[in-house]
């Protein structure tokens, strides 16, 4: 275990006018278990006010701090130092998306696209109201196991060489919410969806390079769902499958 | 200034669940949330929310009345009785309107709504999805905002995120508005509105070692306080009994819902061997377990054989391991993912290592059974920033979920009637506004010009300790003195910070200032409370007055702020059919 760690951060103030420039700081070894979100907060805090980032929960489920630590895309609160093997940690914001200040960025777009997927129970035929209790097959409930726990951090996106290439593509977060309603046998549109999702900034944009499954903090396979909404989308198109 | 019928102070789960009540009924509302609202602490919540369905086989005869009499009792009788039965009268209409909005909840065999037993409860009757309940509640409640906003054709409910109100504005006795400050670009406003429901979630992060998040500092309920809305029942505070070793993230109750155990050093069940929690054992009450768990820890038995050795420390063994990697990854799939990635312990292998933490406010604003402040008009609180008396002096797990979702539907149905029916409007205090909004940003400027000595960070750590040392699971008269007496210190203190970042984006430094200086107030709250209470109830126990006192204390604390500090008062308990007696598991 290190004693003291170099933080190196991205650095960028709007105030200011300067172009981005990297910072270091030294941050002790603050207590075991120390997270590269406890070291970020000690800078805020006692080294430089200025710094700027998010963070809520500390507990890995929020998806406020996902950044670029140490090579690849991570949230803050769930990596602890000792296991990324360099005391010199670089962090920088998320990618493709703009930065307001530091680590901060501008999540406008990737909730805009979250938005326009209708990311909610359309049930048409299977709606009830709230006197009854509407049922689901365990094998049904199983299909939505690990799609339901994307924490939209957005790390996905910024790992994704379509959302640089193509600033309308829907990306991997989005993509992977219309595919929960899709695989949600409570829901009644999926021709809808399959619609909003076909066209050229959508499923067919994604090379399959996999990068949101690799990154994914939460081990979940985006690249998996945007697969099953081709498959869906071609059979409908193609093969004239009534979609269901 | 802007204008809305309605505003709404934090985006969680109350607070969203009443903004769109209000957008039911056509009314146009602001939701304002320092957070963007899939951030909030709600999502932090595990196990699952108590709704009386009779879904599992063993809960074939469970009632709402019954769910009423296990929340009284929980309560040590300090509960608003005519409350609790609104509150769990609505539970099974709340649990299946989030299924019908498309809350993947987990499943029995036939296909309904999974239940699992809490502690507390005479039934299996908390609702759940996996170890994830917050999760998929908040996402959910999320998605219906975003349905509203963007489709319905109804009037509009405008998201205000990163906007972090630094003031409430009360004329007359009505709330007509507040003071935000946009965080992104620092711009400093008023929004004016009829009524106002508050929503700002809890305090926890007033003491070290908590289950909440960063963002759940005292300012939200300060804000109302410093105006002129009491705060109720401060001095109880919930603590957990299993929060991770370290971080203290929460280890939800559903893990001895499932059966799991509590161990110490020896390995043996030591629940068994104190008289409040050897009938029920794990699943006794949040209060009851955690005293017994720092009992345990204080004889010097904390700790758990593994495998490995034994390990000793100030924490229990929280042990899964007979329950089998299957059903841990079916129940429990995010405990053993936190307990690897935080502490280094897969709990299929070995007892995770947990110990009691702070988190909840059993205390909060006062309001009525609608969520509704007596004393100010057009004023509300729901979820846990309120109190409108269901959980007394300790609450049952599963309750919490639920309260945030009740509460924010009465409070924004009977805000938006309350509208709907006013004849008058607040625009009358526009000028009155005005100034309140020079004033303030008068007074944000000359916090961030500050340049003392003093770090608000050192002096936020010192008061987390001074009340994780001082105002615990076992309190006394001394040592509140001490916690009482360290907290005037600190506000003095406070006078003399110095701000070191003076810019307007994302200016945390500024943003830390504030939270720190509500964490003051609300701590001194706490405090105040918890000395002036000589009595043992619920969550609250008193080393010199270890009994329940109902001749003397069966009243609800209220503290007003008169400036610089908390002044004390009583309110009378609603009674109702259940009548206080001894409490017993």
């Amino acid at each position: 275990m290190s004693e003291k760690y170099t933080f190196k951060i991205l650095r960028f103030d709007p105030q200011t006018g300067q172009a981005p420039y990297w910072q270091s700081y030294e941050v002790p070894q603050l207590k075991e278990g120390m997270s590269v979100l406890d070291g970020l907060l000690y800078i805020q805090q006692y080294l430089d006010g200025s710094l700027g980032f998010r963070t809520s929960c500390r507990a890995g489920v929020c998806g406020s701090c996902a950044m670029h630590i140490a090579g690849t895309y991570r949230l803050a609160c769930e990596t602890q130092v000792k296991f990324l093997s360099t005391t010199t940690i670089t962090v920088r914001p998320l990618s493709h998306i703009p930065i307001i200040k530091d680590l901060v960025v501008d999540m406008t777009p990737f909730y805009e696209k979250y938005e326009k997927i209708k990311p909610y129970l359309m049930p048409g035929t299977n709606d009830v109201d709230e006197h009854h209790e509407r049922l689901q097959s365990r094998s049904d409930r199983e299909k939505l196991d690990n799609i339901i726990d994307c924490i939209l951090c957005g790390a996905c996106y910024a790992s994704c060489p379509m959302t640089a290439a193509d600033p309308e593509y829907l990306g991997p977060a989005a993509l992977m919410k219309a595919n929960r309603f899709v695989v949600d046998s409570r829901d009644d549109n999926v021709g809808e969806r399959l619609q909003i999702v076909g066209d050229e900034h959508g499923i067919f944009r994604c090379h399959t390079a996999f990068n949101c499954t690799e990154v994914c903090p939460k081990h979940l396979d985006p690249a998996g769902s945007i697969a099953n909404l081709k498959r869906k989308h071609l059979s409908v198109k193609i093969m004239k499958v009534r979609p269901q | 200034m802007k204008y809305f019928k309605a505003l709404v102070v934090g985006g969680g789960l109350a607070g969203m669940r009443a903004a769109v009540a209000f957008n039911m009924k056509n009314v146009s509302v602001a939701l304002l949330s320092k957070v963007h609202p899939l951030r909030s602490h709600s999502i932090e919540a595990q196990g699952g929310i108590n709704a009386a369905l009779g879904n599992h086989p063993r809960g074939k005869f469970d009632s709402p009345k019954l769910h009423g009499y296990d929340t009284v009792k929980g309560s040590d009788y300090l509960a608003d009785q005519p409350a609790v039965l609104k509150f769990t009268g609505l539970a099974p209409f709340i649990v299946r309107e989030m299924e019908s909005w498309g809350v993947p909840f987990s499943r029995t065999p036939e296909g309904k709504i999974a239940q699992r037993p809490f502690g507390g409860a005479g039934f299996p009757r908390t609702c759940y999805a996996a170890d994830k309940t917050g999760h998929v509640l908040l996402h959910t409640m999320w998605e219906q905002v975003v349905k509203y906003k963007t489709y319905a054709e109804r009037k509009n409910i405008q998201i205000f995120d990163e906007w972090m109100v630094t003031r409430l504005i009360i004329d007359a006795g009505k709330a007509v508005g507040v003071v935000a400050m946009n965080i992104q670009t620092g711009e400093i406003d008023a929004f004016m509105a009829e009524a106002i429901v508050w929503a700002t979630g809890g305090m926890g992060r007033i003491f070290k070692n908590t289950t909440n998040a960063l963002i759940n500092t005292g300012l939200g309920m300060a804000i109302p306080y410093w105006a002129g809305v009491p705060l109720k029942d401060m001095e109880f505070v919930q603590f957990h009994p299993t929060t991770l070793l370290g971080p203290n993230i929460l280890m939800t109750e559903g893990c001895r819902g499932e059966g799991g155990y509590l161990i110490n050093k020896d390995g043996e069940r030591f629940l068994a061997n104190y008289p409040d929690s050897s009938k029920s054992m794990e699943i006794s009450p949040r209060d009851i377990v955690s005293r017994n768990i720092q009992r345990e820890i204080d004889k010097g038995k904390g700790g758990y054989p593994f495998a490995g050795g034994v390990k000793e420390g100030p924490f229990v063994g929280l042990d899964l391991r007979h329950l089998g990697e299957a059903r841990i990854q079916e129940r429990l799939p995010a405990i053993r993912e936190i307990a690897i990635n935080f502490a280094g312990v897969d709990p299929v292998y070995e007892p995770i290592p947990i110990q009691p933490g702070t988190h909840y406010a059993m205390g909060g604003l006062d309001t009525n059974e609608n969520g509704q402040a007596p004393e100010v008009e057009g004023f509300y609180a729901a979820g846990e920033a309120g109190c409108a008396s269901v959980h007394g002096a300790n609450r049952l797990g599963g309750n919490s979920l639920l309260e945030t979702l009740v509460f924010g539907k009465i409070a924004g149905e009977h805000a938006a009637d309350y509208i709907n029916a006013k004849e008058t409007s607040v625009m009358t205090s526009k000028g009155f506004v005005a100034e309140v909004l020079e004033d303030e940003k008068n007074r944000l400027k000359e916090l961030k010009n500050k340049n003392g000595k003093e770090k608000h960070a050192k002096i936020n750590d010192e008061l987390q300790q001074t009340m994780r040392d001082n105002v615990w699971i076992f309190r006394n008269e001394e040592n509140l003195t001490k916690a009482y007496n360290k907290i005037q210190e600190l506000k003095e203190r406070y006078k003399n910070i110095g701000i070191q970042y003076k810019g307007d984006v994302m200016n945390y430094d500024l943003i830390w200032a504030l939270e720190v200086q509500g964490n003051l107030s609300v701590a001194e709250a706490v405090v105040a409370g918890a000395l002036n209470r000589k009595e043992s109830r619920g969550a609250h126990f008193r080393l010199e007055y270890p009994k329940r006192d109902d001749e003397n204390y069966l009243k609800h604390t209220i503290i007003r702020w008169d400036g610089e500090k908390a002044q004390l008062g009583w309110k009378d308990v609603e009674l109702g059919i259940w009548e206080p007696k001894e409490r017993k598991y």
